[in-house]
């Protein structure tokens, strides 16, 4: 895995255009429910993310922060 | 150095020399001069702007952005395009922004006629506008008081951050006397804090200028600023005159033009023997009340004069709080009466009100 | 670990209000990074709308003002010219810009106004709740036109760009979309060009931008997106309409 992504909960409104996007299907809607009562949208670290931020680019509630690790990275 | 000029341009030459830096205008008569005036004038000065908007809606609003960039801006207009103005007036006022508006007002309602009156009163001093607001309003009787009051006129708006109206009309627009200007270095300077001014955030956290204020009690909580700001107003901003009313035993309230002519009646009145003296207000928001009240402990009769159906009539009322007596004579839609015709009829009411006292 | 994408820095931390699946909150981000990567932050001035973009004050951190529905252009031209060397831009909707204010927008582009107008069309007035507005199409369904919009009684959608076109005082006008990752892309740099249009002195620039709206199209987030495609880009063709200047 190359990069993984961080969705704030409490800024996501469950639009859904980022998991509509994704290339690795990385994000699915998740059953769980924030502070304003919108299912939030979930990212599944195990399926392959790249860090190519297409999530962050639909996204629009700027909820979504997109981290690519690096060759001297420990965690992979 | 006297200049013959008309009161239009006399106002345009002031505010250049206040320092308005932003005009912006649309064409309406009887206050075209001024327009055309300073489509010229302000091409002299660096940096000045100066557009003939597509519209009095598009030229209020270029001026709450051109105060809010931090220039000293001014519109003007007559009735049907002050109408226009008045929701840009309201958003002025809301967003505490200096700004001035001339209105040289003329025969209406409706399309009206290009005649001088003065039946914008209640709409300039009641905020034609949405919302709890005022606007100082000054009406010059001169065209030498027009270019006095241009100066004050900016200087209120930016020490108050508020829209203030000068109420002229027609003829005082295109009437033409001497007038002198004070040049800016003559002036005293001012120094106004400009810590609202949109600029670019540099070196500075970002500001915002908005009246939109969801919240209600933030919203009350603006309003009553607001208020007090317009209590401060109506302390220190009071302005008028008084001519021969220390032994009057009626006083006259007439403003602007009408009080040309209201001055010269009473002149002839005087020669005949008759004591009617003038209140003159200058400021009309915020009214001269107090010197309405004194003046109501030594005579009870009081002669309203408008060039209108009667709009200042009601702020005399408000004054006299049911004390005097109240006569009035107005003349709409562009009818000016002549001294002559004026101080026969302050006469006939003159002599009513003695024939009623000694019965 | 590299950082690849961030909330911009022209961008303060509320949340915002916007529906879910609303393009003004991707069109609001794309500003801010703009403003960003063009280092404009120090000069921006931005006057907000009437409608769904009214709080772009409380989302961006640069000078901002808000303006009566529909004054945007005659606002953003005075401070321009009183400011000639900031940056200063209106952003409006299609109420704004193509109703009430088509008086201030035309003439400010006639007049070829320093400004760049950013112009969401999204078809309805949306803060209101779905009414009808200039552009939307024929046969839409909208609260003040519920049997569809007929032209004979209710006219055509207007095309902003097309219009404006034919004034020789404007420079840049481009139609793009936010409906997907392309078209996104694509308007982050049409705002771009109209800025370095602002900047270059060329004239007056505007881009407009067709942005789904779920909650009055009555449409899932996504579905409006599509519908974007399916249906608005056939009477708002996406392209560029005019570049007196590449810049």
């Amino acid at each position: 895995m190359k990069g993984f992504i961080r969705i704030d909960p409490e800024r996501c409104k469950g639009c859904s255009w980022c998991m509509e996007h994704c290339p690795s299907h990385a994000i699915m809607l998740s059953n769980r429910l924030n502070l304003k009562g919108y299912f939030i949208a979930d990212f599944e670290e195990k399926k392959g993310c790249t860090g190519c931020a297409i999530c962050a680019v639909m996204c629009p509630e700027v909820a979504i922060e997109v981290y690519q690790f690096e060759k001297t990275d420990e965690r992979q | 150095m006297k200049r013959l000029m008309s009161g239009n341009s006399a106002v345009g030459e002031a505010a250049v020399l206040a320092g308005c830096t932003a005009y912006f205008g649309y064409p309406i008569t009887p206050q075209n001069e001024l327009t055309e005036y300073m489509a010229k004038r302000i091409a002299e000065v660096p940096g000045a702007v100066f557009i003939q908007s597509e519209s009095e809606i598009a030229a209020i609003n270029m001026v709450l952005g051109a105060s809010a960039a931090g220039a000293r801006a001014m519109t003007s207009s007559s009735g049907p395009g002050i109408s226009l103005k008045q929701e840009g007036v309201s958003y002025l006022a809301a967003d505490e922004l200096p700004a001035v508006i001339v209105n040289m007002m003329r025969g209406g309602p409706g399309m009206g006629n290009i005649s001088p009156a003065q039946s914008d009163y209640l709409q300039a001093t009641r905020g034609g506008g949405h919302g709890d607001y005022r606007t100082i309003v000054l009406a010059p009787a001169s065209v030498q008081e027009a270019a006095e009051l241009v100066y004050v006129a900016f200087d209120l708006a930016d020490a108050y951050r508020n829209p203030v109206v000068i109420l002229g009309d027609g003829m005082l627009g295109q009437m033409m006397e001497p007038v002198t200007f004070t040049s800016a270095a003559d002036r005293p300077k001012k120094k106004y804090p400009k810590d609202y001014v949109l600029s670019g955030a540099s070196g500075r956290p970002s500001r915002m200028i908005r009246s939109l204020l969801f919240d209600t009690k933030e919203e009350e909580e603006h309003n009553w600023k607001l208020f007090r700001k317009y209590q401060l107003m109506e302390r220190n901003e009071v302005r008028y005159e008084t001519f021969l009313l220390d032994d009057a035993d009626m006083a006259v309230l007439a403003y602007g033009i009408a009080a040309r002519i209201a001055k010269g009646a009473i002149k002839r009145l005087r020669q005949e023997g008759l004591k009617v003296g003038l209140i003159r207000p200058i400021s009309l928001w915020p009214f001269p009340k107090k010197i309405i009240q004194e003046t109501a402990k030594q005579l009870s009769d009081f002669f309203v004069f408008e060039m209108s159906t009667g709009q200042m009539i009601e702020d005399v009322k408000l004054s006299l709080e049911g004390k005097g007596h109240i006569h009035f004579y107005g003349r709409p839609g562009g009818v000016i009466p002549t001294p002559v015709e004026l101080s026969r009829i302050i006469a006939r009411h003159f002599y009513q009100s003695q024939r009623g006292k000694k019965q | 670990m590299k950082t690849v994408y961030a909330r911009p820095k022209s961008m303060k931390e509320a949340h915002f209000h916007y529906c879910p699946g609303c393009g003004h909150g991707v069109i609001t981000r794309l500003i801010a990074e703009v403003v960003d990567e063009m280092e404009l932050r120090d000069k921006t001035i931005c006057v907000a709308p009437a409608g769904c973009g009214m709080l772009l004050y409380n989302y961006f951190d640069f000078d901002t003002i808000e303006s009566a529905h529909g004054r945007g252009a005659a606002v953003a031209t005075g401070i321009k010219r009183v400011r000639p060397e900031n940056l200063v831009f209106s952003y409006q909707g299609d109420g704004d810009l193509a109703a009430i204010g088509t008086a201030e927008g035309f003439h400010a582009a006639n007049r070829g106004e320093l400004i760049s107008v950013i112009f969401v069309n999204n078809g309805v007035y949306g803060m209101t709740g779905g009414q009808m507005a200039p552009t939307t199409m024929l046969e839409q369904v909208t609260t003040t036109s519920p049997a569809g919009r007929d032209s004979l009684i209710q006219g055509h959608p207007v095309k902003i760009c097309e219009v404006y076109a034919t004034l020789d005082g404007t420079s840049y006008l481009e139609r793009v979309a936010v409906n997907k990752p392309a078209g996104i892309i694509k308007t982050k740099k049409a705002i771009a060009r109209a800025f370095r249009h602002q900047l270059q002195k060329t004239g007056f620039s505007l881009v407009e931008i067709l942005s789904p709206c779920p909650t009055n199209w009555k449409m899932s987030p996504l579905d409006a997106c599509r519908w974007v495609d399916d249906v608005m880009t056939k009477v708002f063709p996406l392209g560029l309409i005019k570049e007196t200047k590449k810049c």
